[in-house]
């Protein structure tokens, strides 16, 4: 018999989804409950976690088809803590929205459990059921608020361009195992020695597929319209949860199977990690959107993150896994700035409703400045730390032309979050707007922009967290 | 010694900050949001005399050094002081509280956040001076980035976005190319620390490159013609304070890493640029000057002034003599603190006239004696009269510099000429002259508050005009044995 209890986290998330969608159709006006049963369960599934795998040496089960080893559970237990936080903030925008229901918590966890799969994996079969179950739950999520038609559209959109990525992927995954005869990525890994090139053919394809889930450029082109479209708290979602699930497969398919065929893709991460990384900086410049601002930052700083990747070294695995850390946190307090932005049963997401902002709600609007002084990577706030390691990470592969152009589309980025900062300060007030936000709300802002703030107090305890991930 | 001297001088102005942002002293005009700032900027002015009195010139051992784990096995928290970082400590924390003093007449609203940027400001500049790690001075030299933007786009004049964004832009695209620089030395040694790095010496292959790296980010923060172009429209657009904190020690960053970093780390490319020096050295003193002549705005004619100065400064830097080194580093304090008073007396008759035009003026000296008097002396510091403190730090670069390139030790010295023709004609259109706007008449003299400041600026550069000993004392040995390293560096070509 296998060991089970290295796969109770997802046994428990499974049978919690289950019974919460049993509890929901049954018993009625409870989304409360369920929201609040969720919300225990993702910190239950944490602590599973944390107290079954994370000590663990590298394990495989079912005929070595998922793997469990430091990165998965780290990465496993950044993912649920994320769409804790994303979920226990979203309550009051859905509210005002009227599409608090049940359903909303429990796609969440399904994505979670299909991201826990993705994270888990070891076989390329297995990767893309996660993968297909998370983005189902994130197609019905992006529409959640159907009465939009900009929602529709945001999630009918992500569906067809999502479901194209998945049919290329697919065809990548049909390729691979034509040419080496296994999904599972050791045996492909001990399959490599002949038939390299046209192998790379099935690694490009499946490289597309990922790109396009990370929304790297040039397969981003669906982020912004999504981002946008969806509700706030998904598209908070959205920036943040599946990149952490996606950036796991990059280094676990690129590292495990292919680390021989380094040559080979090296060069498609180096161009998707420049491309995002400029294109990301300039078209958010005439953004006017928050939303849609915010996606194009997300894909500039997606590129950062799989510029840790292509270094091609556990250095620079470890500076990803830092940087979308670091990321995380700062689009956490980000968004929360945005769920604040609220009149009258109204959210606003223009960037000109952050004017004068400072004279009204100084604090808020301190907090953003953090924020986006940290998005920008000005030291001494996290994000130029996140920045710092990637570049280290990169440098000592001697990838000058990546580290040079990143920083300096680091520049470029920094013009348009300066343009936020100089509306929220330099520009004259308009109406105030609501004060009376959630606690949890409240917590998350404070949370995220002291820990940005005072992270260089204390650099070395994430790097030790991250310095156990070992997979080269 | 245990006590953690330099880190005290660094942590106290942002506890002050700190203090500051918890403080609610909005409702009674701001006061004891001042008295706070005022407080621990001079606490920290006494520390840092301190500090000085403690100083063993003798040695140019790094001193009160500090160390401690910070990134593990990455990078340590390293702090230190020699001859040639103590006096940029003291000039920073000797403006800083005349600042303090000076946002009486020019800041109207949101005081106490002001005050927040300044102790900040504070806090970073003099961890510039004092940090002995790579990485540590970077996280400083940046972060300083943060409250001068907001200084000059809150409180700034009329076109102040446009001028914050392009301090911002500049300054960050010269300086992200240092990043990528320091993180290849660290690949390329495995050390961050300055001092095992001057001993380890950099390889010779990679000194170019490097050298230009810092280059790119000390030469858009110096200003260097050609990358100068921000500072006029920042200082112009900066509020006084601003401009005082922008001149007299945002600007000494720079100068001061060319001398710790560029001659320190890489002397093999510093010998190889020393020609690209000179030349955008010169173009800076005869260029800038002339430019200078032309303006009609006094701001922009002290910002030009400033870019003018600080081509003596890099030019006596490259010079690598024992003068010329002395005197970029006392130019750099005398130009701390003559423009920072020359930008307030430019505040003291914006604040009265509202007007930074100098045909606004004309005539004052019957009006306003007093501030024409010290508004005369600082003008005469500026172009170097002997007595002041202008005089001592270009006369030894121009000493310097005649040691090392006769050509263009006279091309600078013609600078010197122009340079006495703007800051006289300036005077004189402003000062002197028929009184033809009647409304100056109504202009008062300096009030308490403002004399001084003026005079506390006065009289260090009359002291050091006439003796200049004590700074010289402090910075010789520092400077020699630099000299010294940097030769035998050179000679065994490391």
């Amino acid at each position: 018999m296998e060991n089970l209890q290295l796969v109770l986290p997802e046994i428990f998330l499974s049978l919690s989804i289950m019974f919460l969608l049993i509890l929901g159709v049954f018993k009625k006006n409870s989304s409360r409950l369920v929201q609040s049963l969720s919300l225990a369960v993702l910190i239950v599934t944490a602590v599973i976690t944390f107290n079954e795998t994370i000590g663990i040496n590298e394990t495989k089960l079912f005929n070595n088809s998922i793997i469990i080893d430091y990165l998965s559970s780290l990465m496993k237990i950044i993912t649920l803590l994320a769409a804790f936080l994303v979920l226990i903030i979203s309550s009051n925008y859905l509210k005002t929205f009227q599409i608090f229901k049940i359903e909303y918590p429990i796609l969440i966890l399904s994505s979670v459990l299909g991201m826990m799969v993705m994270i888990n994996s070891n076989d390329l079969i297995v990767f893309y059921m996660g993968l297909e179950l998370q983005s189902l739950a994130l197609y019905v999520l992006a529409t959640f608020n159907r009465d939009q038609i900009k929602s529709s559209e945001a999630g009918l959109k992500y569906f067809v361009l999502s479901a194209l990525s998945s049919g290329l992927l697919l065809y990548g995954c049909s390729l691979i195992y034509g040419f080496t005869g296994s999904t599972n990525f050791n045996v492909i890994a001990d399959q490599l020695n002949s038939n390299e090139y046209a192998l790379t053919f099935g690694i490009v394809f499946i490289l597309v597929g990922l790109a396009f889930k990370i929304s790297a450029v040039p397969f981003h082109m669906w982020a912004p319209d999504v981002y946008e479209g969806s509700p706030t708290s998904v598209t908070l979602f959205f920036t943040m949860v599946p990149k952490i699930a996606a950036l796991t497969v990059f280094i676990r398919f690129l590292y495990v199977p292919f680390l021989n065929l380094i040559d080979q893709w090296q060069m498609i991460l180096i161009f998707l990690s420049i491309a995002s990384m400029l294109f990301g900086a300039i078209a958010a410049i005439g953004q006017t959107n928050l939303k849609r601002l915010v996606a194009y930052s997300s894909i500039g700083h997606v590129g950062y993150a799989l510029a840790g990747v292509a270094a091609g070294t556990n250095d620079g695995i470890q500076s990803s896994v830092i940087y979308i850390t670091i990321y995380i946190l700062m689009n956490l307090g980000l968004f929360s700035c945005l769920l604040m932005l609220k009149r009258d049963n109204n959210y606003y997401e223009k960037i000109d409703d952050l004017s004068g902002l400072s004279k009204n709600h100084p604090i808020l609007a301190l907090s953003l400045l953090i924020i986006l002084f940290s998005l920008a990577g000005i030291p001494p706030l996290a994000g130029f730390f996140a920045k710092f390691y990637v570049f280290k990470a990169v440098i000592e592969q001697s990838m000058y032309f990546l580290a040079i152009v990143g920083l300096l589309s680091t520049v470029v980025a920094a013009f348009y979050y300066l343009r936020l900062i100089k509306i929220m300060y330099f520009d004259e007030q308009k109406e105030k707007y609501d004060t009376d936000h959630g606690f949890w709300l409240k917590f998350s802002l404070t949370a995220s922009t002291l820990l940005i703030l005072i992270y260089f107090i204390f650099p070395s305890q994430l790097i030790e967290v991250v310095s156990r991930i070992n997979i080269i | 010694m245990n006590f953690p001297i330099l880190s005290s001088l660094i942590l106290l102005p942002s506890i002050g900050a700190l203090f500051l942002f918890f403080t609610k002293s909005d409702k009674k005009k701001n006061f004891t949001g001042k008295y706070v700032a005022l407080f621990t900027s001079a606490v920290n002015f006494f520390l840092s005399i301190y500090l000085w009195i403690l100083f063993d010139p003798t040695t140019s051992e790094f001193q009160f050094v500090e160390e401690r784990i910070w990134i593990k096995d990455l990078i340590n928290y390293k702090v230190g002081v020699d001859g040639i970082s103590i006096l940029f400590i003291l000039l920073t924390t000797f403006i800083t509280p005349l600042c303090v003093v000076s946002v009486n007449n020019s800041i109207k609203e949101r005081l106490s956040e002001f005050l927040i940027a300044v102790l900040i400001m504070e806090s970073f500049m003099i961890g510039v001076f004092c940090s002995l790690d790579l990485v540590i001075f970077y996280l400083f030299f940046e972060a300083g980035l943060i409250p001068m933007f907001l200084i000059i786009g809150i409180w700034g004049g009329a076109r102040r976005v446009y001028s914050a964004f392009k301090f911002f832009l500049y300054t960050l695209l010269g300086s992200v190319l240092m990043l990528v620089a320091i993180i290849t030395i660290y690949w390329l040694n495995g050390t961050t620390d300055v001092v095992e790095l001057y001993n380890s010496g950099i390889d010779i292959k990679y000194q170019n490159l490097l050298w230009l790296a810092f280059f790119s980010s000390f030469a858009v923060k110096t200003p260097m013609w050609p990358v100068h172009t921000w500072l006029p429209d920042a200082h112009v657009e900066a509020p006084t304070a601003g401009s005082v904190l922008l001149a007299a020690i945002l600007l000494k960053m720079a100068g001061y890493g060319f001398i710790r970093f560029s001659l320190g780390l890489f002397p093999a490319a510093s010998e190889i640029f020393t020609p690209l020096i000179y030349t955008l050295s010169v173009i800076a003193i005869i260029f800038t000057s002339f430019i200078a002549l032309m303006q009609e705005d006094m701001k922009k004619l002290i910002a030009y002034s400033s870019v003018a100065h600080m081509g003596y400064v890099t030019l006596g830097i490259f010079t690598i003599q024992q003068q010329g080194i002395e005197g970029s580093i006392i130019q750099m304090i005398s130009h701390g603190l003559v423009s920072a008073a020359l930008f307030l007396c430019v505040g003291v008759v914006y604040d009265r006239m509202h007007s930074r035009l100098i045909n606004t003026y004309g005539g004052i000296v019957s009006i306003i004696p007093k501030y024409s008097i010290l508004f005369m002396l600082f003008t005469l510091a500026a172009l170097g009269l002997p007595g002041t403190s202008g005089f001592v730090g270009e006369f030894l670069i121009l000493m310097g510099a005649f040691k090392d390139n006769f050509l263009v030790a006279v091309i600078a010295s013609l600078g010197v000429i122009i340079g006495a023709a703007y800051m006289l004609w300036l005077y004189k259109r402003v000062v002197f002259g028929k009184l033809i706007n009647t409304d100056l008449k109504q202009m008062f003299d300096l009030n308490r508050s403002e004399l001084f400041i003026l005079s506390c600026l006065a009289v260090p550069t009359l002291f050091f005009g006439f003796y200049p000993d004590p700074l010289i004392n402090t910075i010789e040995v520092s400077i020699s044995d630099l000299i010294d390293q940097y030769n035998f560096k050179l000679a065994s070509k490391t």
